[in-house]
């Protein structure tokens, strides 16, 4: 099987929100980044899991800078075969999805993972628009993917509940909590992702049709107002005739 | 005109159709123009739409719509919104619309922006939407530079309205593609309304000390008409089921009310449910990071809090009846 996984790097989740010039653009000072959780955890994992059940290869593509190299390495320490970055700032989703899609046309996937979503724009974008691009059904928030024969089952979380599905390759899926268990890196594998082939390619012609124009951080929450344990009465009427929720 | 994809459940529309519906009426009439709605599959109750804002209402009955299937859908959607030259298409941001969204603002070459939870506006011919991002740590303002644009509505963001009455509903004939995927089974617990669409929400963390204690729980999440969820270790262990875990990696919610119950309030946790409009926390610990999260807080053991807070709320409920 020839699988792809599209990985983001997003700042990680305990990391303080911040914006500069204005409110134009994210302050990166002193955050740290990380595979998105989606794409590590599960996305990527699963992928390795069916190339090691059925053979075949893991490639991971990334669009981004340079800078962004060591989550690319990460990847392939966790087990991918090989890497490609689109030497692209990833401004937009659509850009992304153009990228991705310019490169799988040609190279004829059975599955391209993706996240569930960014825990950073949180968009849940790409996986959807590469399926359109690429004219390939389109299964989001997969919890659990295996394979009858030729055919793929695929679990998906619905509202209150999930949902059984069966198709065939080639699709897009976006992969949510349940698909795998995470994977630490080994030593062997930190060391060979540095061999590993890492393809740095030029960007198509792509546009962005949605643009952030300015950014800002929610204005800080009222202290909270504490209720006597003994008193609910109170709080009952607080909830009623102040904050009027029920 | 603006576009209403109304997602539909067991043959009527959903509580996110009214929503959407009511939103694409408000930001139809700031911008001169009509709202109408789009109902795919075998819907008896499209009709009601009109009271919410729907000048018309477009149906697709066809056998190939009966179970979701995200590029059918996707396709129907598109090929419908530029016959009737739409100049914005909104979709619900339910799980569904999560698969719709990017499918469709790529077949309609539309910039598009997800969890829209506030009406855009409109400057220099240019449509500006907010949006919040870092799981409501942030919000954004976003511009569309397409001659459509696709928005996927969060829930709850508007209270819909009966403000008209309702219309017939118009059958459109459309070409339905052949779906590439089957739908084997869906599991749904019925009789509840899911997380993403509740007004109140009760959830109970690892405080509760085990599951045989969720009756006190769902004593009070039954007062209120209330929806349960919980945290996640709560789910990973198995104490309650995974479709109820909110947060970073579960279910993000926005409900008008959401009580906090035995739960820490870690960051990740937060992450779900810090759109709440009112929180209330309850937690014995004084320090628990969640109180900075709240609007109201509880000192107390949840064991004697809970039960007191349901029976207050029992003679609150028969005094207004
Ligand atoms: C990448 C990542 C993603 C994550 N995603 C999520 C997510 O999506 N959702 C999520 O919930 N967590 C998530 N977590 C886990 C999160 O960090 C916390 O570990 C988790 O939320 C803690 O759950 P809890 O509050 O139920 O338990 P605890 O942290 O153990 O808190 C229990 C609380 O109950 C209180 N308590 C105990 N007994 C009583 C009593 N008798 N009366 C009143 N109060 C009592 C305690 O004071 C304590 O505050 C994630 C973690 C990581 C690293
Ligand atoms: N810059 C990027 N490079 C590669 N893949 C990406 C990038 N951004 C997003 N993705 C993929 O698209 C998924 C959904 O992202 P989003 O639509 O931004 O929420 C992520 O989980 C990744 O799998």
């Amino acid at each position: 099987m020839k699988l792809l996984v599209a990985i983001s790097q997003t700042p990680e989740t305990t990391a303080r929100i911040a914006f500069k010039d204005g409110g134009k653009a994210f302050d990166p000072n002193g955050v740290n980044f990380i595979m998105n959780p989606y794409d590590e955890w599960y996305a990527l994992v699963r992928a390795l899991e069916l190339k090691e059940e059925k053979g075949g290869t893991v490639t991971v593509i990334h669009c981004g800078p340079a800078a962004n190299e060591v989550t690319i390495r990460k990847a392939l320490a966790i087990g991918a075969d090989d890497a490609i970055r689109v030497d692209i700032d990833p401004d937009s989703a659509y850009t992304v999805a153009q990228q991705i899609a310019a490169h799988a046309s040609a190279a004829g996937y059975d599955i391209i993972f993706t996240g569930k979503e960014t825990i950073d724009y949180n968009g849940a974008l790409v996986g959807g628009m590469l399926a359109g691009l690429l004219d390939l059904p389109f299964i989001s928030h997969a919890s659990k993917l295996t394979f009858h024969g030729d055919s793929a089952l695929v679990t998906r979380d619905i509202e209150g509940g999930e949902e059984e599905i069966s198709l065939n390759t080639p699709f897009v899926i976006s992969a949510a909590k349940g698909m795998a268990e995470q994977r630490i890196p080994n030593m062997r594998g930190i060391m060979s992702a540095k061999t590993k082939p890492l393809q740095v390619v030029a960007p198509v012609a792509s546009e962005g049709l949605a643009i952030h124009t300015d950014f800002r951080v929610p204005a800080a929450k009222t202290a909270v107002k504490m209720v006597d344990p003994g008193n609910m009465d109170e709080l009952v009427r607080l909830l009623h005739e102040e904050a009027k929720v029920i | 005109m603006i576009l209403v994809y109304a997602e539909t459940q067991d043959g009527k529309v959903k509580k996110s159709a009214l929503e959407s519906v009511y939103f694409g009426a408000k930001m139809a009439a700031a911008q001169g123009t009509s709202c109408a709605a789009l109902i795919l599959g075998d819907s008896t109750d499209g009709g009601r739409l009109g009271a919410y804002g729907a000048k018309e209402v477009f149906q697709v009955s066809d056998p190939g719509l009966a179970s979701f299937d995200s590029q059918t859908f996707a396709k129907v959607i598109a090929s419908v919104a530029t016959d009737k030259g739409a100049t914005v298409l909104l979709l619900p941001d339910s799980s569904n619309g999560k698969s719709l969204t990017g499918m469709v603002a790529v077949l309609l070459k539309a910039g598009v922006i997800t969890g829209v939870n506030k009406l855009p506006e409109v400057k220099d011919g240019k449509l500006y939407v907010e949006r919040a991002l870092f799981s409501g740590k942030a919000f954004a303002t976003c511009r569309i530079d397409s001659a459509i644009a696709v928005l996927s509505v969060a829930g709850n963001s508007i209270k819909p309205q009966q403000e008209g009455s309702e219309v017939a509903v118009t059958p459109l004939s459309v070409t339905v593609p052949v779906s590439k995927t089957k739908v084997i089974e869906v599991k749904r617990s019925v009789g509840i309304v899911p997380l993403p669409e509740a007004e109140i929400v009760v959830s109970a963390g690892r405080g509760m000390k085990d599951p045989s204690n969720w009756g006190i729980v769902e004593d009070l999440a039954g007062v209120l008409g209330a929806t349960t969820a919980c945290s996640r270790p709560v789910a990973d262990s198995g104490w309650r089921p995974h479709h109820e875990h909110v947060g970073q990696t579960g279910i993000a919610i926005r409900p008008n009310l959401y009580i906090a119950i035995g739960i820490s309030g870690a960051i990740q946790h937060l992450a779900g449910v810090n759109s709440s409009k009112v929180i209330v926390v309850i937690n014995k610990d004084p320090e628990a990071p969640f109180f900075k999260a709240a609007d109201y807080g509880v000192v107390g053991d949840l064991f004697e809090v809970v039960p007191k807070l349901t029976e207050s709320l029992k003679k609150f409920k028969s005094a207004h009846h």
